[in-house]
């Protein structure tokens, strides 16, 4: 039987679900919580491009998906449209996160120190093939690293004091909910910094890369990455003015720096100045987080490039939906064809 | 982590009362592109969302649903869609288009006209009818409320020019009631003339897009052509149905192993009911 149309529909996609499972089928089923404690920066990935922290359901999705990205984000958002939004919460500071990883780029030393924490980035990436047979895991001596609760203040407060970098004024609006409203441009900066953040890494980190490397300006300093966990309050239901802790969520945060030109008022005087360039994911997500503050910071200046354009940037990254767009040609489409098939030789005709 | 029960409709109430208030100003708006907050479904985005989340803000429990995809009752996509909306409303689903209360579509508009009290709920890819010549949504905008479309018009002149024909095969765009231009969604020009002065209302939700736009009955949509050269629709004369003999409806062009070209019925539901009335007589 030739391709006709995807016809005998019902039977049909009852006969490929079964396929599904006997193509993916396997003899041992890996507990939630190993899937989560095993994959911590998959959990993460998938948590921000979901735009929801809840790694046990994220382990749940990841497992239920046979370790697809895309599809463990999208069953995370279908479940969060389910639930009612009952709070907002107020303000996180990152200034008060209880800090696991932060280093500086721009200071050699800075208050509080640099803090490696636990990072692949001085590792050797050399196949271990110890794994391989090993399946008890030695348990880290903790001991020696240190096991004190670390804060410490941000970079940007020195440069404040210094004068080198005018600190914004604070804008305590409402934010802008992109997960219930559609975005209108230009967006307001709270949207914009939601949107990126939710983006699919991969999409923020190329349209990143290309700012840096000549389809744009960014190539900035970082003058600050944190990780660690900041607490999340809602306000309390009966006492006005306080607030109830919920929770504590790992995120990372990076301030990027980079020289910019500021005109005087009369616009006779140009000067160099700093600017900046803000990145917030849910979990350890750095590249993410690097990418995310170029972005930030791209979008602030004017050019022709793919990063300089906020609806560009802004319409194409979320995972869902460039996903759900694409794979949609997969459905059948030929009553359209038929149509265009119409034209050509109406045309053909024609001439 | 415990198991959960969704609620009927799948979205939260408060979801979909959002939704009904666009829809609202839609109808109060013919042609008019609504914002809305779209939810993430489980199912894609581009795979129906707009239709399925307007379509679960207004059934109710009495409510008939028929969905079709190209014209087909059981093509992927209208098999995926019922059993979802049934899993979380348990309403009736039909495949006789007058049994219905609320269609669900892709592609197509039914062939049998529909009446007053049904609702016909359309899935829409693309709803910016300009984007064909305008990537930014913000310059659209501004277009549609200067209603400044002479690069829409230009389009189908050059057209006209290059090739001699007018080459936009289907979503093929109209002006409703004088003042908007609107995508009519991926439906075929044959369906187009079916939206203008209908009895039926018609929804446009673009899940992906985050708009909503209505067509409510009796609206004047015209779609766009120039004094000297009408709007065509596809040809088909000559042609018939190889199943029920049906002449002068959309017809899906099969090729056999053969070689050889055969036409059948894109409304499945329209064909079964001509074949069993054919089989009476």
């Amino acid at each position: 039987m030739a391709y006709v149309a995807v016809k005998g529909g019902e039977k049909a996609i009852e006969q490929s679900l079964k396929l599904l499972d006997i193509f993916h089928s396997c003899s041992k089923s890996i507990p939630i919580e190993d899937i989560k404690k095993n994959f911590p920066l998959l959990i993460d990935k998938i948590m921000s491009e979901a735009g929801l922290y809840a790694p046990d359901y994220t382990a749940l999705a990841l497992k239920q998906s046979k370790g697809s990205i895309e599809e463990s984000v999208f069953l995370l958002r279908a479940y969060r449209s389910t639930l009612k939004r009952d709070y907002y919460s107020s303000v996180c500071d990152c200034k008060d996160m209880r800090i696991i990883r932060r280093i500086s780029a721009a200071f050699k030393d800075v208050p509080g120190g640099q803090i490696l924490g636990p990072t692949f980035d001085y590792t050797h990436r050399l196949l271990n093939f110890d794994l391989l047979t090993k399946n008890r895991i030695k348990k880290p001596v903790t001991g020696d690293v240190g096991a004190e609760d670390i804060y410490c203040g941000r970079i940007d407060d020195i440069l404040y004091k210094d004068g080198v970098l005018d600190k914004p004024e604070e804008d305590n609006t409402e934010p802008f909910d992109v997960t219930s409203n559609l975005l209108t441009y230009p967006a307001p900066r709270s949207a914009r910094l939601q949107t990126l953040t939710r983006s699919e890494e991969g999409f923020l980190e190329g349209v990143a890369y290309s700012a840096m490397r000549g389809y744009g300006a960014v190539h900035p300093t970082v003058s600050e990455l944190r990780s660690g966990y900041v607490a999340v309050k809602i306000p309390h239901p009966i006492i006005e003015g306080e607030f109830i802790t919920v929770g504590e969520i790992m995120v990372t945060e990076v301030e990027a720096l980079w020289p910019s030109h500021t005109e005087s008022e009369d616009g006779d005087d140009e000067n160099f100045s700093l600017s900046g360039g803000y990145g917030c994911v849910l979990g350890r997500n750095e590249t993410k987080c690097i990418a995310m503050s170029i972005c930030d910071a791209s979008l602030n200046t004017t050019g022709p490039t793919p990063s300089q354009d906020e609806e560009f940037v802004l319409t194409h990254g979320d995972c869902l939906e460039m996903q759900g767009f694409l794979s949609h040609l997969k459905l059948p489409h030929y009553v359209t064809f038929q149509s265009k098939l119409d034209r050509v030789r109406a045309t053909k005709e024609e001439k | 982590m415990e198991r959960r029960d969704y609620n009927f409709g799948f979205l939260d109430e408060n979801s979909k009362r959002e939704i009904r208030r666009c829809l609202l100003k839609a109808v109060a708006i013919p042609g008019y592109q609504v914002p809305f907050g779209s939810r993430e479904l489980p199912i894609g985005r581009g795979w129906g969302t707009g239709g399925i989340q307007v379509t679960l803000s207004i059934i109710g429990k009495e409510d008939v649903l028929k969905v079709i995809d190209q014209g087909s009752d059981d093509s992927v996509n209208a098999v995926n869609i019922k059993k979802l909306v049934k899993s979380c409303t348990n309403v009736e689903i039909t495949t006789d288009s007058e049994e219905a209360t609320i269609i669900q579509t892709r592609h197509r508009i039914p062939e049998t006209p529909m009446r007053g009290d049904q609702i016909l709920v359309l899935q829409v890819p693309t709803p910016e009818p300009l984007r064909v010549v305008e990537p930014r949504e913000s310059v659209t905008k501004q277009m549609h409320a200067e209603t400044e479309y002479s690069t829409m018009w230009l389009t189908l002149y050059e057209d006209i020019i290059k090739c001699g024909k007018i080459g936009i095969s289907s979503e093929y765009p109209v002006f409703v009631e004088n003042r908007y231009v609107m995508n009519p969604s991926p439906i075929p020009r044959y369906d187009t003339p079916k939206l203008n002065d209908s009895e039926t209302l018609y929804l446009f939700g673009a899940g992906r897009e985050k708009k909503i736009y209505a067509i409510p009955p009796h609206t004047k949509v015209i779609p766009l052509e120039f004094e000297d050269v009408p709007f065509e629709t596809e040809d088909f004369s000559g042609k018939k149905c190889h199943l029920c003999g049906a002449e002068n409806v959309y017809l899906d062009e099969i090729t056999d192993e053969n070689g050889n070209t055969y036409y059948e019925c894109s409304d499945t539901g329209f064909c079964a009911k001509r074949r069993a009335e054919n089989a009476k007589h």
